[in-house]
């Protein structure tokens, strides 16, 4: 055992001791966003959908970053928060926002509890695909139950409460909308950040890195993996569920390959595994695709291709693992 | 096909003489299905390389197949040949500049570059030829109907089962009859022990890659008729490929072939008599057969 003193530890063991203490610049996300909102009121709408964007990205770093779970229907989860609120909402069931975003996570997480008991069984191939698979179901069986979620128009009217009953969302002005979505993110940020540096947030690491040695030390590997995999779902679905609440209505792109395709790519670009890659990546792919792509839409998609190859070939920690190198080459010893 | 066009799907009985039109329409479709994901599945099983971009060589080749033939006047033998050969060609550029760096990467760089690959690929196609769908113009001799004697049908549907057949029976001899067809076997068994043994697995994998690619656009191809063909094709019907070749076991051919089968008659059959949703069943279906049995229904090993 180490000593209690600070000054007697290996720096090795010093720096994973305080591997959870706020770094200097942990702020300026938070600063920026707030700035955003005063900077450009005319384009709350873009930064509602790139805050969801985050939110969405951070729940799946925690399970593909963190636990190495290679997962291509998270947008599942997504799918199953927005049609939550949206269908509870629609049918005058329950309209306050705040505990429908709490129905919304629970009933994700009991998906995920359950599809991850049954599917975190398998690996590779046969895992990628049956994920894809169970989100490609509930898109189909959303399309199917018309009469519960308006089939393949989805919902149109999502009607919800004002915030504790007095704050508005006006659907042209979305300050609200944008306040609020912040505010939850804020909340699903330190809970992701809690996780990743708690002991199971360790242990998912370990068993990213060397699943057979985790067995081996005793950890209970499937029972984390699962219960990551759920808590991972929650957020998703609280995300799914700002996104319903934020533009009223609900539709099956909410479930779609494309959109699960939209956050992996968001979190690769901006670097998996390292919490603010989902920051990084989300203001990037967002902001590029919103302003590129509705002009140049052939065009966005041939740039989108390249920069995944790059990052593929040459890039494999996004664009903070590329601020990461150069910053490295800048100062020659390690910092102590 | 749509004799009975003015009664609605439901009235229509099954038994009769529509089952031999559902197994006839199901089986050409499941032969094009064979015939694009076989590439795939050895691909994956020798490689071990998640591939999402395969469906971006199918379209490509039904693209050269097509365009030769409208807007060259090439017959349709030779465009086929064409198309497997530019298709192959082009694969092995590809996978001597990028898919050999990535097969000991992680499965996501694989699934990153390969989903960033097919983007490429629909964009450049969009930029060059255009984002509408191509029609394909069938030669005189596969149009119309056939005799078979206890019921008449689409000639091109009959070519593509008696094809497809025939490509599946080769595929087979010589995946089992042939030295390199045993080296591939040997491969996706064991790949350590057949670099050991001093096989050159870069060029076997080369190989197999492109000849994949190559039998890939014959079915886009072959498939333009009926699946329609445009750039999207590349990831519209990916995951059908990746179904086939997950529920078949990676790197067996029979087992692609009987799936290819199972699910093109499946999805032939509920688009006709379920076509609100009827997908639903073939993603049920994976699931559970993915759950039974993880390595697929005919893959070794458990």
């Amino acid at each position: 055992m180490m000593s209690a003193s600070d000054t007697q530890m290996p720096s090795a063991v010093r720096d994973f001791a305080h591997r959870h203490r706020l770094r200097w610049w942990e702020p300026i996300p938070w600063l920026l966003a707030i700035t955003f909102f005063y900077a450009f009121p005319r384009h709350l709408g873009i930064g509602n959908e790139i805050l969801v964007m985050i939110l969405f990205a951070l729940s799946l770093d925690l399970v593909l970053g963190y636990a190495g779970i290679v997962t291509l229907g998270h947008a599942a989860f997504f799918g199953i928060g927005a049609y939550t609120v949206g269908m509870l909402a629609h049918h005058g069931i329950w309209t306050e926002p705040l505990s429908g975003l709490v129905i919304a996570a629970v009933i994700a997480s009991i998906f995920g509890l359950i599809s991850g008991f049954i599917l975190l069984r398998t690996t590779g191939l046969t895992l990628l695909m049956l994920t894809l698979c169970m989100m490609l179901l509930l898109e189909e069986a959303a399309n199917l139950a018309q009469a519960w979620t308006g089939g393949y128009d989805g919902l149109d009217t999502v009607p919800i409460d004002p915030i504790f009953g007095r704050f508005e969302f006006n659907p042209l002005i979305p300050s609200t909308q944008y306040i609020y979505i912040l505010c939850i993110l804020f909340v699903g940020f330190l809970v992701v950040r809690t996780i990743v540096y708690s002991p199971f947030g360790e242990s998912l690491t370990g068993i990213r890195e060397n699943t057979l040695r985790m067995h081996a030390v005793g950890a209970p590997v499937r029972k984390r993996l699962i219960l990551c995999y759920a808590i991972s779902g929650a957020i998703a679905g609280v995300a799914g569920a700002l996104w319903a609440q934020a533009n009223a209505y609900v539709n099956m792109s909410t479930f779609s390959l494309d959109r699960a395709a939209t956050v992996l790519i968001i979190l690769v670009l901006g670097g998996y595994g390292r919490l603010y890659g989902a920051f990084i990546g989300a203001v990037a792919y967002m902001a590029l695709s919103h302003y590129l792509a509705k002009i140049y839409p052939t065009a966005w998609q041939l740039g989108l291709g390249l920069m995944l190859v790059f990052i593929a070939m040459f890039a494999r920690n996004g664009i903070l693992g590329l601020v990461d190198n150069i910053a490295a080459k800048f100062r020659k010893k390690p910092a102590s | 096909m749509f004799r009975e066009a003015g009664k609605p799907a439901s009235y229509r009985v099954i038994f009769g003489e529509d089952v031999a039109g559902i197994v006839l329409g199901g089986l050409a479709a499941g032969m094009v299905l064979f015939v694009v994901s076989v590439g795939l599945s050895v691909t994956m099983g020798l490689m071990g390389f998640v591939n999402l971009a395969h469906g971006g060589f199918a379209m490509i080749g039904g693209y050269i197949i097509v365009l030769s033939m409208n807007r060259l006047g090439v017959p349709f033998v030779p465009a086929l040949i064409l198309g497997f050969t530019l298709t192959a060609a082009l694969s092995i550029v590809l996978e001597r500049l990028f898919y050999s760096r990535l097969y000991r990467a992680a499965e996501l760089d694989q699934v990153l570059f390969s989903i960033g690959l097919a983007f490429i690929m629909i964009a450049s196609v969009t930029i060059v030829i255009g984002p509408e769908t191509q029609p394909m113009i069938l030669p005189s001799w596969l149009r119309g109907q056939i005799d078979l004697g206890f019921t008449s049908y689409r000639t091109y549907s009959i070519f593509l089962i008696v094809f497809g057949a025939l490509v599946a029976l080769g595929l087979w001899l010589g995946f089992e009859r042939t030295r390199i067809g045993a080296q591939i076997r040997a491969a996706v068994d064991n790949r350590k022990m057949v670099e050991l043994l001093g096989i050159n697995i870069d060029r076997l994998f080369t190989f197999t890659f492109a000849f994949g690619s190559g039998m890939a656009a014959l079915g886009g191809g072959f498939g333009a008729e009926f699946l329609g063909l445009d750039p999207q094709y590349t990831l519209k019907y990916l995951v059908y490929f990746l179904i086939v070749v997950a529920v078949g076991g990676l790197g067996r051919i029979t087992g692609v072939f009987y799936a290819a089968l199972i699910i093109g008659i499946l999805d032939f059959l509920l688009k006709k008599y379920l076509p609100q949703g009827g997908t639903i069943f073939i993603y049920v279906l994976t699931i559970l057969i993915l759950l039974i049995r993880p390595q697929g229904l005919f893959g070794r090993g458990g």
